[in-house]
């Protein structure tokens, strides 16, 4: 008997038109946990470098974390994976909502996709029944028009819908898959759904999801769901008010949004405007965000309203979910400084289904290519004269890969390099070929040093947590701040947080020594990870300070869910476990040392050697090589032994390899 | 003096459902069928929930509805209300189990699902559903009433028995019921 987990997925060849539901192996669960690890072990297994990311021969899964659909609060993210065709790397992206719990009732952890259909085609799954269906009445389709024409198409309102827009199905390299208020935004996976002429997944279920050991299991979630409601009405002291509180930032709650507006840079990543959060501009944004948001909405079993239902009669636009931060990435690189634009723009980009960071910042890119006389007036024929409007219209363009659209399409990087005459010197905020968040900060930050330069999923927003962003002022901020502060994996680092301070010696760049910094990192990434696997909503662990679940109460919980018993060291292991994994499916798609660099005017003040420490440093406490591999003693030891054998016949990986590089 | 007809105190128990509360996250329907799994807390299924949240969020419909009597024929007539501009049919609001829809039913069996109030014993302070609305689109209140003796309710048996009467006729359920007893003897 499995507990938490189904125990089966289903193996979909779009090509032949064939399905089955396989058994999977219950070791693999207890040596990945679910999820991304164990979809990082399939991408391993059936997806080698020569295979093209748009390919037939790619693979495309859709799965359930380990605790997905169980009583959890927030259990419920879809974790999405494939070879981006973006960076040509693992995409690592995820979405929330219902779909994954739904998926479970279903009977199955995981969707494996492989093969194309002949035409364009949506996949039914209703607990046995299992059909692969005509879409081509859905051609061209926006995404959530798609869902709800399924839904009444089959009069069936509870299926739950993931599905591509137009720029999914026109290979877009940041096309997302939308669900709800949720999406799989980064990495282009829209693109890779797309390729496989799949336009959607409809999933209803109705059976029961069983747990090991239930009245110890149904505890621990109350445990969680008080600490919830305790830490919902206690916001963290200190700290900017969209970073006090749980859950994605509250951005369709909060109105204030300062800390966004005058911290981030706004265009091409590239002007701060310190000065914009006026009375005047805070007052027309307020009054423009309670007109547009209608009511907070969440994803399945969660109390927190990080979504919204956005309406907007007076400017025709129809009603849609929005979430989080959507709402000021096309303000922002567009330079508009009416928040109704962002509302208006948001709309139509997730009905084409793309994804919220890179689209305006490509958008953005653009304009400036034209502003430098790179791009020229033919290149953009047609292009309206109205500031707002140009956005649309590029939007459209590359929804379409039309025109100037069919180059911006494949993002910056890829873009800057098609187009030449010097647009490589505008792509300056890509890392792994992956357009970051737009900010550009004076002195270097070690620990977001380290997470931007070997973070697997290349962007920062869903690596970092845990740790304050800046220093407290004093000493008795300080300690007010640790008093309460269970989450810490030891009390050493307590230490290390009481010790930061603003100035002098033990401050940015030299505080976090690097070897702190390692262990402050990898708390980070290991949560992650962790929520990765288990389908846990980043916002309700990994990502705010403070959060409901951490280190301490998740191993409890996944053994009293699943049976399988983990302390924190086992539990641990396995996130470690599947760290090293997704970075050995980097590595053997090519992934070295030279690639892991954060954007050159990322930080003004820059410190070339104390990088190069760090980097190696970092090496050297994950038990990799010089060249960011994992060592063939390290895979061995996390029980990765034949993923050594493999980075070897591939030579990725030397026989004889020097150990980690010495200090 | 006149001579009073009997009556006793009885408890009524009400959910307060505030439809502008619900944020659509459906905990209330995890609660409740992990609650009434058997053993407790051993699984859950939305779909053998007592409460299901309907909702349309691009209409902006939410409605927390709890299960209520079994009802063996569907309405004649049904309705439409406007609300605030909001559309909502009257099976959204309706609390039978009934051959209209797909709600409040065991899904393999089929057999009417009815909200008890978790009354369960030990007796839980408010229903589970309520206890996992920290958004308080559900609340709980009692209140004492006095009314009159009433005959006892149907107990589950009855309820169950009479949809499966109602389903595949008295006939063959007698049939069935005397063949399953025949074959468990020894």
């Amino acid at each position: 008997m499995r507990y938490a987990e189904t125990g089966f997925q289903l193996e979909v060849d779009l090509s032949r038109g064939n399905i089955e539901r396989v058994e999977t192996d219950p070791r693999l669960t207890e040596l990945h946990l679910g999820g991304l690890g164990t979809n990082a072990r399939i991408l391993w297994e059936r997806m080698p470098p020569e295979n093209d990311p748009l390919s037939p021969e790619s693979v495309l899964i859709f799965s359930a974390g380990l605790l997905g659909g169980t009583p959890a609060t927030g259990a419920n993210r879809t974790i999405v994976s494939a070879v981006s065709p973006q960076t040509r790397l693992m995409a690592y992206s995820m979405m929330g909502g219902f779909f994954a719990p739904e998926l479970k009732y279903a009977g199955y952890d995981k969707i494996v996709f492989r093969g194309r259909a002949p035409e364009l085609v949506y996949l039914l799954i209703h607990n046995d029944r299992i059909e692969i269906r005509d879409a081509r009445h859905l051609a061209g389709k926006g995404a959530i028009e798609t869902a709800e024409s399924i839904k009444s198409e089959l009069k069936d309102p509870n299926l739950q819908v993931a599905a591509i827009g137009l720029a999914g199905e026109n290979r877009v390299y940041f096309a997302s898959i939308e669900h709800a208020r949720s999406s799989a935004s980064r990495g282009g996976l829209g693109a890779v759904m797309g390729s496989k002429n799949l336009k959607a997944i409809a999933v209803r279920g109705t059976r029961d999801l069983p747990v090991a050991r239930p009245a110890e299991f149904m505890e621990l979630c109350r445990e969680v769901l008080r600490y919830i409601q305790w830490r919902r009405d206690n916001p963290v002291k200190g700290v900017p008010a969209i970073l006090a509180g749980i859950g994605s930032p509250q951005e369709m709650a909060i109105h204030d949004e300062e800390w966004h507006t005058t911290n981030f840079a706004w265009g091409n990543a590239r002007h701060r405007r310190k000065d914009f959060w006026t009375r005047e501009n805070e007052e027309r944004w307020r009054r423009s965000q309670e007109q547009a948001i209608e009511r907070l909405i969440s994803c399945y079993n969660c109390p927190l309203k990080c979504g919204a239902i956005v309406r907007f009669p007076a400017l025709g636009i129809s009603k849609y979910m929005m979430k989080c931060y959507s709402k000021l990435t096309y303000v922002m690189g567009a330079m508009v400084d009416d928040l109704d634009f962002g509302f208006r723009i948001a709309g139509r980009a997730q009905e084409y289904g793309v994804d919220a960071y890179t689209t305006p910042q490509v958008m953005a890119f653009a304009m400036e290519l034209l502003e430098a006389g790179i791009l020229t007036p033919a290149d953009v024929e047609g292009m309206p004269e109205n500031h707002e409007e140009k956005f649309f219209w590029l939007l459209d363009r590359i929804a379409r890969r039309e025109g100037i659209g069919e180059v911006l399409a494949d993002g910056v990087y890829w873009a800057a390099r098609r187009i030449g005459r010097g647009a490589e010197a505008f792509d300056h905020n890509t890392i792994k070929k992956h357009e970051q968040i737009p900010i550009k900060l004076g002195m270097l930050n070690p620990i977001y040093f380290i997470m931007y330069a070997t973070g697997e999923k290349i962007n920062i927003t869903q690596i970092e947590g845990q740790m304050p962003q800046m220093p407290f002022e004093t000493r008795e901020e300080r300690e007010e701040f640790v008093r309460d502060w269970i989450q810490v994996p030891h009390e050493r680092f307590k230490e290390y947080f009481l010790n930061w301070e603003p100035r002098g010696e033990r401050a940015f760049p030299h505080y976090p020594p690097p070897e702190v910094t390692c262990e402050l990192v990898e708390w980070q990434e290991m949560m992650h990870y962790l929520d990765d696997a288990l389908g846990i909503c980043a916002g309700l662990s990994s990502f705010p300070i403070k959060p409901p679940y951490h280190i301490h109460n998740l191993p409890p919980l996944v053994s009293a869910a699943t049976g399988i018993d983990y302390d924190e060291e086992t539990l641990w292991r396995a996130a470690n476990r599947n760290r090293t994994l997704v970075r050995a499916v980097n590595n053997r798609l090519g992934l070295r040392r030279r690639d892991e660099k954060p954007p050159e005017d990322h930080w003004k003040k820059r410190f070339p050697e104390l990088e190069a420490r760090l980097l190696e440093t970092y090496y050297r406490y994950k038990g990799w090589n010089a060249e960011g591999v994992p060592t063939r003693e390290t895979l061995e030891r996390l029980e990765l032994g034949d993923v050594a054998e493999e980075l070897i016949r591939r030579k990725v990986l030397r026989e004889e390899a020097p150990a980690a590089v010495e200090a | 003096m006149k001579a009073e007809t009997p009556k006793k105190k009885k408890v009524v128990k009400t959910i307060r459902i505030d439809v502008d509360k619900c944020n659509g996250c459906r905990a209330c329907e995890m609660a409740c069928s992990t609650f009434h799994a058997r053993p407790r807390y051993a699984s859950n299924n939305p779909a053998r929930s007592r409460v299901r949240v309907l909702f349309d969020p691009l209409r902006d419909l939410y409605v927390p509805v709890y299960a209520g009597d079994y009802a063996p024929a569907e309405c004649c007539g049904r309705d439409r209300y406007t609300i605030e501009g909001k559309q909502y049919d009257e099976c959204g609001f309706c609390r039978a189990s009934c051959p209209s829809r797909d709600l409040f039913k065991e899904p393999d069996s089929k057999l009417p699902l009815k909200c008890d109030m978790c009354q369960d014993d030990p007796q839980l302070q408010e229903p589970m559903c309520v206890q996992w609305c920290i958004t308080d689109a559900l609340t709980y209140e009692e209140r004492e009433e006095e009314v009159e003796e009433e005959p006892a309710p149907a107990q589950e048996l009855e309820v169950g028995l009479e949809a499966l009467a109602d389903r595949f006729g008295m006939d063959q359920l007698l049939e069935a019921v005397t063949r399953m007893s025949a074959a468990k003897k020894p």
